[in-house]
């Protein structure tokens, strides 16, 4: 019974990529099949007496039943019992999701408007993106820095609020890799929605030499670390920085230093509060010749060492 | 025509005609014409909020930006939620129809304290206005439910709107008030507490609701409010606050919120279900006290909003099986109304198509609210879309449902006219088949993870939303079709006689409509309400 239901919960559900997520389907399978039993009574049994008893004439006679202990009996006890499995079946998951792991991988992260920052124990930080590796217990230590967030991964059947002023915690073992949705559930203002971030599964041994280049990315020559960045954050895909072709966006070879021609005709020469600026805010000036509104703001995506890299790195295109 | 007499039964004076002049609604004490005066704001509110409502779907009908920024977005997303909770849901079957029909059906002339009534009236109206005021205002972005700290740092005008939602609560605890002693004091001789109507019954039940945990709403907004004036530290954990006290402290409210909205519509739906099957209820006493169940046990789940908001694991135990202990009788009130309809004589005029529309949507709305009670798959559920569609089929599938057929189920004997039958049908149409087309898709959109208040989504969840949009202008189509079949009988609709349905309670036994003082002569009860016999 449980496979029928769960092979179509495949399509209307994300796929589960922890024991846990399996653990919620086969659960949320019983829920809604014994929910359709249920509405199939309760609904078709009203039809069908609709339909039965339907008026025929103003003056029939409707039978005269006050009422039925037996029946009532019934009908308040077999839901009592239902709701009680349930209740118990729901409380045995949730308590596995809720005892902490003891040797975990630590992760802590950190909500705010509107971002998901995540901080390795050998200080590697990232910005939306989170890299675990696979078959290992993963425990998040999770704060806020503004207002309330909750952080969800569908995959996962998992959801924490997240609070300033305290320390919640979550945690998984991720058995399939894949790159999974991080949303943000608790209304945080402005850009809520647009508060995603990717939770990667990987092998272990990807994970390790992630973890590395990541740890030694933190120790490089700022231009380096911007030109990294550059390609990490896909500025690339519509800059070019090699030679002077141009993409969706302006070229930014050579460009430092030189005087840009705006839409509306004014003129700047291109410094580093300009740069900050367009990357922050890429709509403040568009450059003549293109189109505005259509790259999308890194506001809350990078740090303050990561927008210094970047410029920095700009600085030795020219 | 010709033989119509003038001085007659007496019948031509009634409530409406008795006085004349604008002057005379704004200052009467009736609870028929306070009733009216009701219906016409909340009518008013309801529109507004409608609109909000579609703007919010046709922004949704595709991924991306599509007519408003996400501030904008986030406004209109909470005028909607406030403006259907405060101002439409929470004050409308009680302020409306119990009103008007509290009185009648236990065969008294007036609620114990008709002053009061219309003070309460106004109260509402300030309240209103004050809500209303914070378009002008600098707007409100902070979601119904306030959730601090969003709420004390956001720059949009939320203590003008907190303290609005804390003037209309005044107005819904002494409307409250009303009903308890009018129910226990004014009852017609014989009136028996267990003869009295289903309906009243409900509403007896919702009044003690509205005494007992508005207050502590009041309390927690004026906090709010002190908070964001004052800068003490209550909720902000800057200032040294508690951010989830809060919460606790609005659900409190806000959960027995949720019964005060559904528990009369479960009795508007027990008195259509019995005058149109032309058959006695099943299971009086187990509905009448089941609703005074549901109202004594709903003060005790208030953490089920809360399961991942960080309270304790054993605090979410305690939570979830109390839920699933109210959730026993609400099973039990279906299954009466299904019991009612066995071997009765039934026929389907619109009241009727409503409230069979309310037990189609109330039985799916209470199986996805067992499936929120039960903590493991909440944490999956909690905050998407799914609960958008379970509180919608709750609150619209069951109580705006069971609103539209109470209003033409009482319709005659308000205005002593009939509506137009086969429109009024068109109606449940729309709105039964929009409401499934615009909400069912949003089930599946919430286990497919899409959170609620989002103003923009992930591509895949486009083609379900574009669904719900297209039906939320089904539903548009129903309620315009509604207002103008109300207007048409109001103004042209054919006379109605005292007793159209046939139905055994008291409001039936007096004119269409009703004189000032509801009954000519004070009935003397000797049986039950729904003695179809």
């Amino acid at each position: 019974m449980f496979w029928i239901s769960s092979a179509h919960a495949e399509k209307l559900m994300p796929t589960a990529a922890t024991d846990i997520a399996h653990q919620v389907d086969n659960l949320y399978s019983f829920l809604l099949i014994s929910s359709f039993i249920a509405c199939a009574i309760l609904i078709g049994g009203m039809i069908f007496f609709a339909q039965k008893y339907k008026r025929r004439s103003v003056h029939a006679k409707s039978a005269y039943i006050t009422h039925n202990v037996f029946l009532e009996f019934l009908w308040s006890f077999i839901p009592l019992v239902i709701f009680l499995a349930v209740f118990a079946w729901g409380w045995l998951i949730f308590h596995d999701m809720r005892k902490m792991p003891t040797d975990a991988l630590e992760i802590h992260v950190r909500g705010k408007q509107w971002a998901w920052e995540a901080e390795y124990k050998s200080g590697v930080k990232t910005a939306n993106l989170i890299k675990v590796p696979i078959n290992k217990d993963v425990k998040l230590i999770m704060t806020s820095t503004d207002v309330l967030h909750s952080f969800y991964v569908p995959s996962f059947r998992i959801k924490q609020d997240v609070i300033p002023g305290r320390y919640t915690s979550l945690w998984f073992n991720a058995n399939k890799f894949g790159e999974y949705h991080i949303f943000c559930t608790e209304y945080c203002g402005t850009q809520h929605s647009g508060m995603l971030g990717k939770l990667h599964v990987v092998s272990q041994e990807e994970y390790d030499q992630w973890l590395e280049e990541e740890s030694k990315f933190s120790t490089l020559p700022l231009a380096q670390k911007g030109e990294k960045l550059f390609q990490i954050k896909a500025c690339s895909g519509c800059h070019s920085v090699a030679d002077k072709s141009v993409k969706a966006g302006p070229t930014l070879y050579q460009k430092f230093g030189t005087e840009e021609e705006f839409v509306d005709g004014s003129k700047l020469t291109i410094n580093e509060e300009y740069l900050r600026e367009s990357i922050l805010n890429p709509n403040a000036k568009i450059v003549k010749g293109f189109a505005g509104g259509v790259m999308p703001t890194f506001q809350g995506q990078l740090s303050e060492d990561e927008l210094a890299a970047i410029i920095e790195y700009l600085k030795t295109t020219k | 025509m010709a033989s119509s007499t003038q001085h007659g039964s007496g019948s031509e004076v009634n409530y409406i005609n008795e006085f004349k002049g604008i002057g005379s609604w704004f200052t009467s004490l009736d609870h028929k014409r306070i009733g009216l005066l009701y219906m016409c704001s909340i009518f008013f509110f309801f529109l507004l909020g409608g609109i909000f409502a579609l703007l919010i779907r046709l922004e949704l009908f595709k991924p991306g930006a599509q007519l408003f920024t996400p501030d904008q977005y986030n406004q209109i997303m909470t005028y909607h939620g406030a403006i259907m909770v405060f101002m439409v849901i929470v004050p409308g079957i009680p302020a409306i129809l119990g009103n008007f029909f509290l009185p009648l059906q236990i065969g008294a002339k007036d609620v114990a304290f008709p002053r009061l009534n219309l003070a309460s009236w106004y109260i509402f109206m300030a309240g209103a206005l004050i809500a209303m005021s914070t378009l002008f205002l600098g707007k409100v972005d902070t979601g119904w439910t306030f959730y601090t700290p969003y709420s004390i740092k956001t720059g949009t005008a939320a203590t003008v709107m907190v303290l609005a939602a804390f003037v209309m609560g005044m107005s819904s605890i002494l409307t409250g008030l009303n009903f308890i002693v009018t129910t226990h004091k004014l009852r017609a001789p014989g009136m028996t507490m267990h003869r009295i109507p289903l309906f009243v019954w409900s509403l007896y039940s919702t009044a003690i609701l509205q005494v007992l945990a508005t207050p502590v709403l009041a309390i927690t907004l004026l906090l709010l409010a002190v908070e964001r004036t004052t800068g003490v530290g209550i909720f902000d954990p800057k200032l040294g606050g508690d951010p989830v006290l809060f919460q606790h402290f609005f659900w409190f409210y806000s959960h027995p919120a949720v019964y005060i909205m559904i528990l009369p519509a479960m009795g508007i739906v027990s008195e259509t279900i019995a005058a149109f099957s032309r058959k006695t209820i099943f299971g009086y006493t187990a509905i009448a006290y089941s609703s005074l169940g549901i109202a004594a046990v709903s003060f005790f789940v208030w953490g089920h909003h809360m399961f991942v908001s960080g309270q304790s694991e054993i605090a979410g135990v305690v939570f979830s099986f109390l839920t699933m202990l109210v959730g026993v009788p609400t099973a039990i009130k279906m299954f009466n109304w299904l019991a009612t309809l066995y071997k009765g004589n039934i026929s389907f005029e619109a009241p009727m198509l409503y409230a069979l529309g309310f037990l189609f949507l109330f039985a799916i709305g209470g199986v996805t609210g067992i499936m929120l009670a039960v903590m493991a798959t909440d944490v999956h559920f909690h905050d998407t879309y799914f609960v958008v569609a379970h509180f919608h089929y709750v609150m619209v599938g069951g109580t705006l449902m069971a609103i539209m057929g109470g209003m033409y189920y009482w319709f005659p004997k308000m205005f002593g006219k009939m509506y137009n039958e086969g429109l009024a049908r068109l109606t449940f149409l729309f709105i039964f088949i929009g409401f499934n087309v615009t909400f069912f898709p949003q089930f599946i959109l919430g286990a497919m993870g899409m959170p609620r208040r989002y103003f923009d989504y992930i591509p895949a969840y486009h083609s379900l939303n574009a669904i719900s949009t297209m039906g939320s202008w089904l539903i548009a189509i129903g309620f315009f079709l509604g207002l103008y079949v109300f207007v048409q009988g109001i103004r042209k609709g054919p006379k109605a006689s005292q007793n159209p349905w046939g139905a055994k309670t008291l409001e039936w036994q007096t004119s269409s409509p009703p004189p000032h003082f509801n009954f000519d002569v004070e009935p003397t009860v000797n049986a039950g309400p729904y003695e179809y016999k």
